[in-house]
């Protein structure tokens, strides 16, 4: 593969994200902070559910397909529920930290208000998820070999860009979190916010899938 | 660009020492003669000072310092708190640019240059093998490693605590010279040898010598007197890369993770303890009112003004990584444990000529300083998640955001205490929570995300083609 399929892919996988990145966060020392933050949770979410999955599948150590298959998709609820755990216990961590920024601060307006936090670490969270689930993949572009050799479809790395890409699932990631700042039902709002995530994850496994 | 400002470099000892003693005692001094910027900064640093003090950082701040503080500009204190809370999160920044590049140039290199990821011998500091055949052995040779290694920096940080206490300065002045002359000389060349291996370039003696002279005459140039600061950082993370390059090379695998974890440890002992090494060596560079080393110690900005936030990391954690080495390395235990105490040599080599102080904002007039241990530290950390990791990008990016993240916790503590105790206590709780993470992280997240995650399903069905 060469090296245009690699920039090519790169560009539509993270595009939209390094935008956002260049144009709103980069010039506020403090948004970078909370994006790196926001990428750290995710990450710990990520770790437990990894280590859920891990336990399971050594308590169940069978070769058998389907079993593994099921686990698998177990796992698979498992992040989705954890990683949204995770982005409820940032969010009131933000909140503390808010206020503890305005007493340090001492004064009435704070630094940064809650929509900007919800901005930022929900794109932190989307970018380190569009990463993780790209970057291999990318690693393997710029390496030896064909696309499609065996019969696959030979626009897997176009595929993968899109679908996996900085843009689609840091999507959720940016705009429920407003929401979550803004809606005052806080608890009905997350219900309906992880329904919704559930759905999406569901709905995109068949079509992980096939690329 | 090298400039001869002999006056100045007085007036920065000057200002060094004034703004070492201030933290130690109420800040009700000006430091510089009229310079309004530097009042306001002074005041800065008071009201940094004041809003701790509802922590009950009694002796960081007197109630009459406060009130003088809120009588001189009161106006101006919304804007300078506004600007305070933005200088902490800019420090923070300013740290994550240099550790970040480091980090970038180390696993560029273990990525790129085979040279470094294969196993050519081991270090003498680490004399047991790991090519065990039991799980059991490997375990205990990894730990007897760690065990020299520690005691191999332990002594050494001590030896240099009795050098500056018996004021041998020549014989400390020595070492780090010597120290810097094998970075910048031997393991640039072996560095520009593989590298040049890998991509098959061929370069004559003449021109290798001609490169490698200017770089390593600069590099001394820079580092022990004078030069521009940009200069001087990068030549600081290219060191910095070096040596934690030489480390990814030698430590086998299960000993530095050891290492890692131990140096934390020892880190939290090392400084908080009374009698630690660390704790004594800062606590008679104080006594005796005097910056240390001329030391190795990355700075973002050319003034240092009141002893602002000063990020020196008490990483001595990170030093005895230095030490083992060589004996040169010794000399940089003494920078991380001090925290705001700086040595005049080390003012004299920055080019601080009074254009370049008007011309920087405010905002950037106060640096901050961190150890070059910590650079390594971190590299090391994620140069071998990298080099073990057998290709996934995954582990190598997760460390990496924990290690800013920890970087910026230490940054953060510092900020918002400026006394050297806290600094001293967030560092190795910083490093030492790194570490375990990052260890825990490499290997079950290795396994967990390549089949978890979706593409894990694709991973799998992509092996096969090729």
């Amino acid at each position: 593969m060469t090296a245009a399929v690699f920039f090519g892919c790169t560009c539509i996988a993270f595009g939209p994200a390094l935008a956002l990145y260049v144009f709103t966060i980069a010039s506020d020392p403090l948004r970078i902070i909370f994006l790196i933050a926001g990428a750290f949770f995710w990450l710990v979410s990520l770790l437990l559910s990894s280590l859920i999955w891990f336990v399971a599948v050594t308590i169940s150590s069978t070769k058998n397909e389907s079993v593994q298959r099921g686990l698998l998709i177990f796992g698979v609820l498992c992040s989705v529920i954890i990683q949204e755990v995770f982005r409820f216990a940032y969010y009131r961590l933000l909140k503390k930290a808010n206020k503890g920024l305005m007493t340090i601060s001492q004064e009435e307006t704070a630094p940064i208000s809650i929509r900007q936090l919800a901005y930022v670490s929900g794109l932190g969270f989307g970018i380190m998820s569009g990463v993780f689930s790209l970057v291999n993949i990318l690693s393997d572009s710029l390496g030896p070999g064909i696309v499609g050799i065996h019969g696959d479809p030979p626009q897997f790395f176009l595929a993968s860009g899109i679908s996996r890409g900085v843009s689609l699932n840091s999507f959720p990631e940016l705009y429920f979190p407003l929401i979550f700042s803004v809606s005052r039902p806080f608890f009905w709002s997350l219900f309906i916010l992880s329904t919704c995530w559930l759905f999406l994850w569901f709905f995109y496994f068949p079509l992980y899938q096939f690329t | 660009m090298i400039t001869f400002m002999n006056s100045d470099s007085e007036e920065e000892v000057c200002n060094e020492r004034t703004s070492l003693m201030s933290t130690e005692s109420p800040p009700a001094r000006s430091y510089h003669e009229g310079i309004c910027t530097e009042e306001r900064d002074k005041e800065i640093q008071e009201k940094r000072r004041g809003s701790p003090c509802h922590h009950g950082d009694a002796d960081q701040c007197t109630p009459d310092s406060r009130g003088s503080t809120r009588s001189s500009s009161l106006e101006e204190e919304e804007e300078e708190e506004e600007l305070t809370l933005k200088y902490g999160a800019k420090h923070v920044i300013m740290l994550f640019v240099p550790v970040t590049l480091c980090m970038v140039v180390v696993v560029a290199t273990i990525k790129s240059v085979r040279f470094y990821t294969e196993k050519n011998g081991q270090l003498i500091y680490t004399p047991f093998t790991e090519d065990t055949p039991s799980i059991g052995q490997r375990l205990l040779n990894s730990v007897l490693n760690t065990l020299i290694m520690i005691s191999v920096i332990v002594v050494m940080t001590i030896f240099l605590v009795v050098l500056y206490k018996y004021r041998c300065y020549k014989f400390i002045h020595g070492w780090l010279i010597l120290s810097s002359l094998m970075l910048l000389f031997l393991f640039t060349y072996i560095y520009l040898g593989e590298v040049l291996k890998t991509y098959n370039v061929a370069m004559d003696y003449p021109t290798l010598f001609l490169v490698i002279w200017n770089f390593g005459a600069v590099g001394m140039i820079c580092i022990h007197w004078k030069g521009p600061l940009v200069l001087q950082q990068a030549y600081l993370i290219m060191i910095s890369a070096l040596m934690a390059l030489v480390f990814i090379k030698y430590l086998p695998e299960w000993s530095a993770w050891v290492i890692l974890g131990a140096i934390s440890v020892y880190d939290l002992v090392a400084v908080l303890c009374p009698k630690g090494p660390l704790r004594m060596l800062v606590e008679t560079a104080q006594e005796r009112n005097e910056p240390i080393f001329p030391a190795l110690i990355y700075s973002s900005a050319m003034v240092w003004t009141v002893g602002m936030a000063k990020v020196d990391s008490p990483t001595k954690g990170a030093l005895p990584k230095d030490q083992e080495q060589e004996d040169d390395w010794s000399d940089t235990s003494g920078d991380h444990s001090y925290s705001e105490t700086y040595d005049s040599p080390r003012c004299t080599p920055l080019h601080v000529p009074s254009y370049a102080v008007e011309e920087l904002e405010e905002e950037e007039e106060r640096g901050v300083k961190l150890g070059l241990g910590d650079f390594i530290f971190y590299s090391v950390l994620v140069g071998k998640a990298a080099a073990t990791a057998s290709g996934d990008w995954n582990t190598t990016l997760a460390c990496f955001v924990a290690i800013l993240i920890v970087s910026g916790e230490t940054a953060e503590g510092t900020q918002i205490q400026p006394s050297p105790e806290p600094s001293l206590l967030t560092q190795p709780w910083g490093v030492f929570h790194s570490a375990s993470f990052i260890f825990v992280a490499g290997e079950r997240r290795l396994r967990g995300i390549s089949e978890l995650g979706p593409s894990g399903l694709s991973h799998t069905q992509k092996e096969f083609p090729w």
